[in-house]
């Protein structure tokens, strides 16, 4: 939100030059007869998409010669808003010419592609993308019935935006080496998310069968238990291995000590710490700590609670250790 | 020609309504709350505001009606104070409202049950309104708060707010009615019916926009949503709007005055469109006109796309709406449409058309014409009137339950 977003656009100056054009005059509009495509010793397939149920359904009509599976002629019918008829219309033109194998090649991605004005601008506004992802749905579904074969054997990857089409192994993978932690961010990375905003979670416009929000929390929690599971290793690996870790190793296998020995007992008191530093000289490694809670200026924090974090820390890491609250 | 068939979002400001305003932008100035002249100059036109919407509701001389900024302000302000006097601070703990209200309510409906408050959202009948014995089974000695709206922005359906605002009073609980798609629409008489809170905005009855106002029975208590100045007798702080104030009297006065003969005008043209679109096949006006406000249709076209039918009348200069699917940055089914229980194929074919007292005859006739062009060109390219049917294996599933609130 800033300046720019006081006034929420106009949905339909969003769209490009082709949009309207292609909205008010449909060049592929109609339907091709069983008899017209007989007649030209050709094969009709007829693929259906969506239904009014969804807001919007598109029909798609293939006349394809047999012999070399060139799709001759295409037609389609839709109910939809603007975007749906254009996108149906520039999906029609797109399969004129190019065999079956080739035209279910075509992406959601191609076809608003065709129907920017410029490369740089967006055809649509980002909730309107939904619209061309069922132009590549329903081509999908007629090549299947064409040549005998499963959607799904077209789809390599799990999609998990079928807007931006991306994949479950890009928005995990971005996730991991970015750090990401919301699912802004994984929008702001990959665009997953960024349209019809369906994929985030569910009760948006379509059932998924994959969304950002359980992909974001199973990866986050992965990596937490990499983390655990590393800092575990480390603590095993005993002290002369601490003392040559970086010091984000170093803070990570204190945590983890303090985690599995003292930290239960600090929270059953009302209270807690945190690591802030860890300086290091050849005959010390001091840890800086701040007490939280009821640990702050509890008497024993100075010294039999200090005792007993310093003491399991030198025990399990290295005797080079001081604790030192600040 | 271009027509404005969108006066339930907001109409036109009556010309009569801006002049009586300009005086108090540059000449009519002063503060009302100041000592000197030039504040108390400005208190016989503000005085004279209050008594037209006095007289225009019909409300009794002990009831308070506050002006605000709007009606989401006074929407706002019964269920957040209602919530912080009955709820926070007595031992009340639920509110009802319906699923078909305005986002001034829901959307503070469900900021309430997020502070955890209980609220119930009533379902509506085949005709689009809530009836009062679901009302009377969901109170408890625990609810604080009904609010039921007095008539629906999208279908234009008038509830039936006497017999809730009875139940209401029998159970000792308090009843508020959205009532801006209602004054200046239909006869609102605020002695005839029991309500303890009504909010209205100017704007829906040829006033000015940014200003509204919140009906108070008996001057009962309901604690300031803005602190202040202490304006409006202590109970809402601003400086007062003083131009805007003397437009909303002057707007209710022309909206109220003469309203059977008005709303009889209205009436004929709105069921004169109406006939003439039920004549296209498959074609469905949500509930019996006899109790809608009388400038309102909501008209079901089969196998054309809300937005779609939207663009095609824009392209014709007529401008109407739709809360449906692609229209909305949610992209939702129209949600009326599903609490009214139509088939969810045709939750993304509403198209509301919403007259005013200035809608005329020819305006009438124009829309009739290129509505039914409308209709043929995208029937023509719709794929639920295609002959030619899919290859078999090539059908479409229907689609899962469209995403309805769910409470």
């Amino acid at each position: 939100m800033a300046k720019d977003d006081l006034l929420g656009a106009s949905l339909w100056d969003a769209y490009s030059n082709k949009v309207t054009t292609l909205m008010n005059n449909p060049q592929h509009q109609g339907e091709i007869t069983p008899e017209e495509a007989k007649a030209h010793g050709n094969k009709l397939i007829v693929a259906d998409f969506g239904a009014e149920s969804c807001g919007d359904a598109v029909r798609l009509y293939w006349e394809i010669d047999p012999k070399t599976d060139k799709i001759v002629n295409s037609k389609f019918k839709s109910f939809g808003c603007g975007t749906a008829i254009a996108s149906s219309d520039v999906m029609t033109e797109l399969c004129i010419g190019k065999t079956v194998q080739e035209a279910v090649k075509i992406t959601n991605i191609d076809v608003e592609f065709a129907l920017r004005d410029d490369p740089e601008t967006p055809a649509v506004p980002p909730q309107k993308m939904h619209c061309s992802v069922m132009a590549y749905d329903v081509i999908k579904k007629a090549a299947s019935l064409y040549l005998g074969v499963t959607e799904e054997s077209f789809e390599e990857d799990i999609i998990v935006c079928e807007c931006a089409r991306v994949s479950l192994g890009t928005i995990q993978e971005v996730i991991r080496l970015n750090d990401l932690k919301t699912v802004e961010e994984i929008t702001d990375y990959t665009k997953a998310g960024g349209f019809c905003k369906s994929c985030i979670k569910p009760g948006g416009h379509e059932d998924r069968e994959y969304y950002l929000v359980d992909i974001l929390a199973d990866t986050r929690r992965e990596m937490d238990e990499e983390k655990m599971k590393a800092a575990a290793d480390a603590q095993l690996a005993g002290a002369d291995n601490f003392e040559e870790m970086t010091l984000v190793q170093q803070i990570k296998a204190v945590d983890a000590v303090i985690d599995e020995n003292v930290r239960q007992f600090l929270i059953m008191d009302g209270g807690n710490m945190e690591i802030i530093d860890i300086k290091k000289d050849d005959d010390y490694i001091d840890i800086y700590i701040r007490y939280m809670g009821a640990c702050n200026g509890c008497a024993s924090s100075a010294t039999g609670t200090l005792y007993a974090i310093e003491s399991t820390l030198k025990e399990k890491l290295s005797k080079k250790i001081r604790v030192l609250p600040i | 020609m271009q027509v404005y068939l969108d006066n339930n979002a907001t109409t036109m400001c009556d010309p009569q309504v801006v002049e009586v305003m300009q005086p108090f932008f540059s000449e009519l100035y002063g503060n009302p709350s100041s000592l000197h002249k030039f504040g108390t100059a400005t208190h016989p036109y503000i005085r004279k505001a209050i008594d037209q919407v006095y007289t225009a509701l019909n409300a009794s001389d002990e009831d308070d009606i506050i002006f605000t900024s709007c009606a989401t302000e006074s929407n706002n302000w019964v269920l957040k104070s209602v919530f912080n006097d009955y709820i926070v601070n007595g031992e009340k703990d639920h509110i009802i409202t319906t699923e078909v209200e305005h986002p001034s309510i829901l959307s503070t409906c469900r900021w309430l049950e997020e502070q955890g408050v209980k609220v119930t959202y009533l379902p509506v009948n085949d005709q689009g309104v809530v009836e009062p014995h679901v009302v009377k089974s969901f109170i408890t000695n625990k609810t604080a708060l009904v609010s039921v709206m007095w008539a629906s922005n999208e279908t234009g359906m008038i509830f039936p707010i006497k017999e809730i605002g009875e139940i209401c009073k029998q159970n000792g609980v308090l009843f508020h009615s959205d009532g801006v798609q209602a004054v200046g629409k239909i006869p609102v008489d605020l002695q005839d019916v029991h309500v303890d809170f009504v909010s209205m905005s100017a704007h829906k009855f040829h006033g000015p926009k940014g200003v509204g106002a919140l009906y108070i029975k008996n001057s009962q208590e309901l604690s300031p949503l803005l602190h202040g100045g202490e304006q409006m007798g202590h109970r809402r702080s601003g400086t007062l709007n003083v131009p805007y104030i003397v437009g909303m009297g002057k707007a209710i006065e022309l909206a109220t005055a003469n309203i059977d003969e008005t709303t009889a005008k209205i009436r004929e043209k709105r069921d004169r469109l109406e006939d003439a679109l039920l004549e296209l096949s498959d074609t469905f006006v949500v509930g019996n006109r006899e109790n809608r406000t009388p400038n309102t249709i909501l008209i079901s076209i089969r196998g054309v796309e809300g937005e779609g039918m939207l663009w095609d009348l824009n392209n014709g200069q007529i401008g109407a709406s739709t809360g449906s699917a692609c229209a909305s940055a949610e992209l939702e089914a129209n949600t009326v449409m599903l609490a009214i229980g139509a088939d969810n194929e045709l939750a993304h074919t509403g198209i509301r058309l919403s007259l005013s007292r200035f809608t005329t005859d020819e305006e009438i006739d124009y829309t009739i014409e290129h509505f039914r062009n409308a209709v043929a060109r995208l029937r023509a390219i719709s794929s639920s009137f295609a002959k030619v049917q899919p290859t078999p294996g090539g059908e479409a599933g229907e689609c899962a339950m469209p995403h309805h609130m769910a409470h």
